[in-house]
């Protein structure tokens, strides 16, 4: 197994100090539109993190988990700080980098807190006991008596760095789940707001994404794409390409592409290609996207299922039912995907942005047919992924291009090719059919969601009669995992559709939903945003309107209240105040960071953004044409972090 | 020849090459990103002179005999300038891809009107865009800087 030997020869470089190796834990599955993507990367029973203390002190922690700005690269830091006693400054994250970390599955669906937080802090605990015992010994003291505090060992008025105790030997440790850890309530330096670690690097322009690395004689690539999804390669005349200096041509089967010295001359030799495509007619088209998906869809199975339908709409005064459609919307990173490729002898580096160094490091290996540990996948901390980067096609093309050319390969692609050739949020239609006695009771519930994924679907409230279910379907775009999956489709249809059922009745949306949730976490969370919002204290202005909705999904619970204004004959959202509940938080401000901008982010699903279509072409593929939200955009946000250091 | 950053650079490219380009790939300044090639995002923003430009879609003849600023040589004897301190500060920023445009964007806001109020900076930074949605804070941190560049009575 690769993973051992990567790991045995890593230990063998480490040199003296205290190794800690983390057992994984079965980590959940992903879902992301119709399939599981990734789904040849089972976890296997191994080590998922490990961490160095060197006899310089310097702490090296090693994940495999990627940075895409939800700065992880510094809560991870805090976690390990707070067991280690240390401060951040002496924590050095070694992240997604296929050589020097532990196999990781991928960064997404908001697994790095719940699931890779707590093992960094089981190993730093570890370290810092397994010092303690060390000191304990060589100093003769009572284990008791020995501290570990301000990144120093410290006993009866002796004293020692954490790096200093181990005099040459290495002391490696292998630990499982049941590590005793610091409650939340007493962290020192997890649950503050630490800021990002390595900020100045951003606002330097010093840090490196993909897109920056530089190679000695490396060259630019192009890859010439077909005219239309499915269009097949008739014909290439690639002569005039070839005379241009220093160009190579890489032809292989549907695969085209040019590398030169220069962008410049990349590019012209892209133009230089003379292709004739043989097309696929007849694709559907956006108009005929939502008819398409639910004709398309299978029987599907139950999310979530209690009672029976036909009961509750029998003890029902009153039914309603409602469609509900999202788009297929695009990630639009702003860094595109980007990859440098360099072949040294039957060794191959990929630095590339992704999600997934391991997934990508097996494409490339079954690109080229060779075995995984010739392939190093090293990622620097990306221009962020929202699930858009769980993919190595870039990579994959960076690397044949090098192949052929001889000489590393330089590919960023262009915002065209990233909305045409990437893979889009699902689009999905979602129907569902409701219950209610005339005093707000809920009595049935019955939920559809074709295609766009069942993540976020279940319910909070407490319904006698319910049935979810998702359908998949077959999908005309390439889809996949985007940022929350399909919890904001199924957050807004279902929401919605409280809504509507509230006004029906001539109920206050805030008290129909109270009247109809047990769930404390849930309440809690409702009562907060809108304690904060002042609901029911002030009717909205003429033209403006007030709306609420409330969710569970990975975890989390969240409540939105928000004021929306009609301006021109378009909806304009003024205010949106939203509280948050994660259990305990590990760094506030970046959380707020994190809820802001998805608030953000998700205005321009809501109200303006969707990828438009026909016959396999993409017709809306820059952002002259995409829009996206914008400074102009952004109402005033209030977040309300419920904090709950008890979870 | 070119003056980036206060220093003058010799550079063997075309009239037409963009400027994006040259500064990154002949220069090694990969502080200016590349976003749409379309001058929509703002993340290739550089000044000619006190202007801000979009380096992606200005051909190098353009910003011939022009004093060239990018992020790399906002520094200045290991001082960031007010506008990086206040990004740090207001915590603007998650991936970071667009940061280096946005701050040149927001130095050449301040150069012009010493105090903008927020709708004048939202308007001002319209061109720029954060996936991220960090533009509360990116506001926040326009208003940091410029409130000290006043207290320090100079301007950006």
């Amino acid at each position: 197994m690769t993973g051992e030997l990567t790991r045995r020869d890593f230990l063998s470089t480490l040199g003296g100090g205290v190794v800690i190796l983390c057992v994984a834990e079965a980590a959940d599955a992903q879902e992301s539109g119709r399939r599981v993507r990734g789904g040849g990367d089972a976890r296997p029973e191994e080590i998922s993190a490990w961490l160095h203390i060197g006899e310089d002190g310097i702490v090296s922690v090693y994940t495999g988990k990627t940075e895409v700005g939800q700065n992880i690269r510094t809560s991870l830091s805090q976690a390990v700080a707070e067991e280690l006693r240390t401060p951040v400054a002496g924590i050095r994250m070694v992240m997604a980098d296929t050589d020097l970390t532990p196999y990781d599955m991928g960064t997404f669906g908001s697994r790095t807190t719940p699931t890779m937080a707590p093992q960094l802090r089981k190993a730093a605990a570890a370290a810092r006991e397994a010092l303690a015992d060390l000191a304990a010994s060589e100093w003769g003291v009572d284990r008791k008596a020995v501290q570990v505090a301000e990144g120093k060992i410290v006993a009866a008025g002796r004293s020692a760095g954490l790096g200093q105790l181990t005099a040459g030997k290495q002391l490696v440790q292998k630990i499982g789940p049941d590590v005793t850890l610091t409650p939340a309530a007493e962290w020192k330096i997890a649950g503050h707001s630490v800021a990002k670690v390595n900020g100045r690097d951003m606002v330097t322009g010093m840090h490196r994404f993909a897109s920056d690395v530089k190679r000695d004689g490396l060259l630019h690539g192009k890859v010439l794409r077909p005219v239309a999804f499915g269009a097949k390669l008739a014909s290439l005349d690639d002569s005039a390409a070839k005379q241009i200096p220093g160009v190579t041509v890489a032809h292989e089967g549907e695969f085209v592409a040019v590398a030169a010295p220069d962008a410049e001359t990349a590019e012209h030799a892209l133009s230089a290609l003379k292709a004739e495509w043989k097309t696929e007619e007849g694709q559907p088209s956006d108009s005929q996207l939502f008819a398409y998906l639910k004709a398309n869809a299978e029987a599907g199975e139950d999310r979530q299922a209690q009672g029976s339908i036909e009961q509750g709409m029998a003890d029902a005064d009153r039914k309603l039912s409602g469609t509900y459609t999202v788009a297929y919307i695009a990630h639009t990173p702003l860094e595109p995907r980007a990859a440098v490729a360099e072949w040294n002898t039957d060794k191959l580096t990929v630095w590339t942005g992704t999600q997934r160094p391991f997934g990508v490091r097996e494409e490339l290996a079954g690109a080229f047919n060779i075995p995984q540990e010739r392939v190093r996948v090293i990622v620097p901390d990306t221009g962020s992924g929202y699930g858009g980067k769980h993919s190595g096609e870039c990579a994959i093309e960076a690397a044949r291009l090098a192949k052929a050319a001889g000489k590393p390969v330089k590919l960023v692609w262009t915002r065209q090719e990233e909305f045409t050739w990437g893979y889009v949020r699902p689009a999905g239609v979602i129907e569902i059919s409701s219950g209610v006695k005339s005093d707000g009771r809920m009595t049935a519930w019955e939920f559809h969601n074709y295609n766009s994924g069942p993540s976020g679907s279940q319910i909070t409230y407490d319904i006698p009669h319910h049935r979810i279910l998702f359908h998949p379907s077959k999908s005309p775009l390439r889809q996949g995992s985007y940022r929350g999956l399909a919890a904001t489709a199924n957050h807004f249809a279902r929401e919605n559709h409280m809504d509507e059922i509230a006004h029906s009745l001539n109920l206050d949306p805030v008290e129909f939903r109270l009247k109809n949730l047990k769930d404390q976490r849930q309440r809690a969370v409702l009562l907060a945003a809108a304690e904060k919002f002042g609901w029911g204290k002030q009717k909205p202005a003429p033209g403006h309107g007030f709306g609420v909705a409330i969710g569970f999904e990975k975890g989390s619970y969240l409540a939105t209240c928000a004021e929306v204004a009609i301006e021109g004959g378009k909806p304009k959202i003024v205010r949106v105040v939203q509280s948050f509940e994660c259990g305990a938080v590990v760094n506030p401000d970046h959380l707020r960071n994190q809820v802001e901008g998805s608030i953000i982010m998700a205005i321009g699903g809501a109200l303006f953004e969707q990828i438009r279509f026909e016959n396999g072409r993409m017709l809306n593929p820059r952002l002259s044409q995409y829009r996206v939200p914008r400074f102009a955009d952004v109402p005033l946000i209030e977040t309300v972090l419920v904090d709950r250091k008890d979870l | 020849e070119l003056n980036v950053n206060g220093a003058a650079r010799r550079v063997n490219a075309g009239p037409d090459r963009s400027l994006l380009s040259v500064l990154r790939d002949d220069l090694d300044l990969t502080g200016a990103k590349y976003g749409c090639g379309e001058g929509q995002c703002g993340a290739c923003t550089v000044l000619l002179d006190r202007e801000a430009v979009r380096s992606c879609i200005t051909p190098l003849s353009r910003a011939a005999g022009k004093r060239i600023t990018t992020i790399e040589g906002l520094e200045q004897d290991g001082r960031l300038h007010p506008l990086q301190e206040a990004f740090l500060e207001t915590g603007a920023m998650q991936c970071g891809y667009c940061t280096p445009g946005m701050i040149m964007s927001g130095v050449s806001l301040l150069a012009k009107g010493a105090n903008p109020n927020d709708a004048e900076i939202v308007h001002g930074m319209q061109g720029n865009i954060c996936r991220c949605g960090t533009y509360p804070r990116i506001v926040a941190a326009v208003r940091m800087a410029a409130l000290r560049l006043k207290t320090q009575g100079r301007t950006a």
